[in-house]
C-alpha cells in the first residue's frame, strides 16, 4: 500500500529544476505531485509520477543522482481536523513523520497527503485500521485519469 | 644602516662566510655519518665518505634529502645526538600522515632564537619595543620562534598566540604594542578590525614581521597603510629550524639567509643540477650548526631565486626572493600546508568519490578553501537531513585532517570540469607570486 517517490539531487542554481522538468517532459511522463526541500546549495526534488520505472530509467540515462522511496499516499477529507486525525494516529503508534506534502486530484472533497514515515508497515497498519484510505500506485493513476 | 643584531656575522666578508661554511659543513657531514644510520647508508649508497666533503665546493656530491626521508625516519631516526640531549620538539603543520617532527638541543633553540632576533632587529625592532606575538604557540614554530627572538632582543614580549581578536585588540591598545608578529592574513584581518572599530589612533604599532604564508607586494602595502607600520617578510621551515632561516631588511627586497647556519642552493627540480645566481629553481638547505637534527641538502620544494648582489643594508648574506611557487602540489592556505592527497583521503574515508575540485580564493586578505564534491547515489537520500548530516561530517573530517575550515559544495555528478579526461584538481585564484 505505497507509492514510489523519486527524489532527485539538484544543485541550487538557476535553470536546474527546469532541466529536470524537461527530462520528465521529453519522456512523456506525467507528474502527480512535487515537493522541493532545499539546503543553501542544493535541493532534493521529490516527485510522484504516473510511471516511476520509466522516470528512473530516464534519470539514469541523464546521469542524475536519485533514489526511489516507498511513501504513503493518504486520502484526507476536505474538512477541519482531517490532518490532525492522521497525525494523531501516527503519534499514538510512535511513528515519526520525516516529511509530508499534499496534492489534489479530480475527486471532489478530498485531498491527498504524501507521508514519509520511519516505519511504513506500522503506519499502513495503523492508518488502515482507523479507516484512512491509502493509495497504491494503480489507485493513484486511476484517480488522475 | 646600523640595525643589526649581530653585525660581526651579518656583515661578515664573503670569504669569512665561506670559511665558516666550509668548516661547519665538513664537521656536520662527519658527525651525521658517525651518528645517524640513515645518513651513513644513504652516503654509502652514493659512494661518498665524510672525507670527500671538505668544503662547500664539494656540497653537490651529497645526495638530496626530501620530506620522504624524514617520514621514513619518523620520529627519531635522524637524530644526531642522544634523545636525552634534546629539549624541544616542533612539528610541521598538516596531518598525521604528513607530519614531520624536528628535535632541538638547547643550543639549537638558542641559535634559532638568534636568527629570529636578527629578523626583529632588521625590521626595526629593539629592546624598547613591546612585541605582540600572535602566531600560534605550540608545535608550530611561528609562536615560540618569534617569542624567543623577541626575548633575545630584550623587547617586552606579549605571548598572545593566535585567535581571539577582541583580546588581541584590547591588549594592543591597552598595553601599547609597537611590534606585531603574525601571519600576513591575520595582520590584514586585524587591520580591518582596527579600522572598523575606529581604533586606529589608539594603537602604537610601528613595525611587524609577517610570514608562514605567501603574500603579495599589494598585500604588504595594504597592511602598511592600514596599520601605519612597515611590514617585513620572514622565511623558514620547521625541518630547518623554523622562522628566521631568512629575513627581510629595510630594503624590503628579498630575504637574507642566515648563512652562518644554513647553506642555500637553488637547483633545477627536474635534474637536481645546481643553478647559478639569478636563476629560478628549487631552494635547498644544508643546516651546518644544528646539533639534534642537521639536514644535508634538504629540498624545500619552494621555488625562488638567489642573489649575492650587494645590499644597501650592509648585510652580506645572500638574498632569496619570496617563494614564487612550489615544485610539488602543496598549497599553503591560512598558513597551513595542504596537499590534495589529504583531501582525497578524507573524501574516500567518508564515502565520497575522488571527483573533486579545490578552489582557493583570497577575499579581504583572508584565504578561503572551497571544495566541490560530486554527489553520488550512495551519499544521497530523499531526506535532506541525512544528506546535510553527511556533509557536516565531511566538513569536520576535513577540519580535523587539515586544521582549517573547508567550504564544501555538493555538486551534480560529472559537473566538475575535466581536462584531457583528468579532472583539474586545484584552482588557486589568489595572486600570490
Amino acid at each position: 500500500m505505497d507509492v514510489k517517490q523519486i527524489s532527485v539531487f539538484v544543485e541550487n542554481k538557476p535553470g536546474r529544476l527546469a532541466e529536470l522538468a524537461k527530462v520528465i517532459r521529453k519522456n512523456g511522463i506525467n507528474m502527480r505531485a512535487l515537493s522541493l526541500a532545499e539546503a543553501p546549495e542544493f535541493g532534493v526534488v521529490r516527485i510522484i509520477v504516473d510511471d516511476p520505472y520509466k522516470l528512473s530509467e530516464a534519470l539514469k540515462e541523464e546521469e542524475y543522482v536519485f533514489t526511489v522511496t516507498a511513501v504513503l499516499a493518504a486520502e484526507v477529507q476536505d474538512q477541519a481536523g482531517s490532518l490532525v486525525r492522521i497525525l494523531d494516529i501516527l503519534a499514538e503508534q510512535n511513528i515519526n513523520l520525516e516529511y509530508t506534502y499534499t496534492f489534489l486530484a479530480h475527486k471532489k472533497d478530498a485531498a491527498y497527503m504524501i507521508l514519509r514515515v520511519n516505519n511504513n508497515d506500522a503506519a499502513v497498519k495503523a492508518l488502515s485500521s482507523q479507516g484512512i484510505r491509502l493509495l497504491c500506485q494503480d489507485d493513484l493513476n486511476e484517480l488522475l485519469k | 644602516m646600523g640595525n643589526y643584531y649581530d653585525s660581526a656575522k651579518e656583515c661578515a666578508s664573503r670569504e669569512q662566510i665561506k670559511a665558516w661554511q666550509d668548516e661547519h659543513l665538513a664537521k656536520t657531514v662527519k658527525r651525521v655519518y658517525e651518528n645517524v644510520d640513515y645518513y651513513r647508508e644513504k652516503m654509502q649508497t652514493a659512494g661518498i665518505e665524510p672525507g670527500d666533503i671538505r668544503s662547500t665546493d664539494d656540497l653537490h656530491l651529497l645526495p638530496f634529502l626530501t620530506k620522504e626521508d624524514l617520514r621514513n625516519t619518523y620520529p627519531y631516526g635522524m637524530l644526531a645526538v642522544p634523545l636525552s640531549d634534546c629539549v624541544r620538539i616542533h612539528s610541521t603543520s598538516g596531518t598525521t600522515g604528513r607530519r614531520v617532527v624536528a628535535c632541538y638541543t638547547q643550543n639549537d633553540v638558542d641559535l634559532w632564537e638568534d636568527c629570529c632576533a636578527r629578523a626583529i632587529v632588521a625590521a626595526g625592532g629593539s629592546k624598547e619595543d613591546i612585541v605582540q606575538v600572535c602566531y600560534g604557540y605550540g608545535l608550530f614554530t611561528g609562536g615560540l620562534g618569534l617569542h624567543g627572538g623577541s626575548h633575545k632582543v630584550g623587547a617586552l614580549t606579549l605571548p598572545m598566540s593566535s585567535g581571539n581578536t577582541d583580546r588581541q585588540l584590547q591588549f594592543m591598545c591597552d598595553l601599547q604594542s609597537t611590534f606585531l608578529c603574525c601571519t600576513p592574513s591575520y595582520a590584514a584581518f586585524l587591520a580591518e578590525s582596527i579600522n572598523e572599530r575606529g581604533l586606529k589612533d589608539k594603537i602604537k604599532l610601528r613595525s611587524g614581521i609577517f610570514g608562514a604564508e605567501a603574500w603579495s607586494e599589494e598585500m604588504r602595502r595594504d597592511i602598511e597603510e592600514q596599520l601605519g607600520i612597515r611590514a617585513f617578510d620572514i622565511y623558514g621551515l620547521t625541518e630547518i629550524s623554523g622562522p628566521g632561516v631568512a629575513f627581510e631588511c629595510e630594503e624590503q627586497n628579498g630575504m637574507h639567509i642566515n648563512e652562518d647556519h644554513f647553506i642555500a642552493e637553488v637547483i633545477n627540480p627536474e635534474t637536481g643540477e645546481t643553478l647559478p645566481d639569478g636563476e629560478k629553481g628549487e631552494l635547498v638547505f644544508t643546516s651546518i650548526t644544528k646539533e639534534a637534527f642537521p639536514l644535508l641538502r634538504y629540498r624545500t620544494k619552494d621555488i625562488c631565486v638567489l642573489s649575492h648582489e650587494k645590499c644597501s643594508c650592509g648585510r652580506t648574506f645572500v638574498k632569496m626572493t619570496k617563494p614564487m611557487g612550489r615544485s610539488d602540489d602543496m598549497m599553503i592556505v591560512k598558513g597551513v600546508n595542504v596537499f590534495p592527497s589529504q583531501i582525497e583521503a578524507v573524501l574516500m574515508n567518508q564515502g565520497y568519490p575522488a571527483n573533486y575540485q579545490i578552489v582557493i580564493t583570497r577575499e579581504k586578505n583572508s584565504d578561503k578553501l572551497e571544495l566541490d564534491v560530486e554527489m553520488t547515489k550512495e551519499m544521497f537520500s530523499d531526506a535532506l537531513s541525512e544528506v546535510s548530516a553527511r556533509e557536516t561530517k565531511l566538513i569536520s573530517a576535513l577540519k580535523s585532517m587539515l586544521g582549517i575550515y573547508v567550504d564544501v559544495h555538493l555538486v551534480s555528478p560529472k559537473s566538475i570540469e575535466r581536462s584531457e579526461g583528468k579532472a583539474k584538481r586545484v584552482i588557486d585564484k589568489r595572486k600570490l607570486y
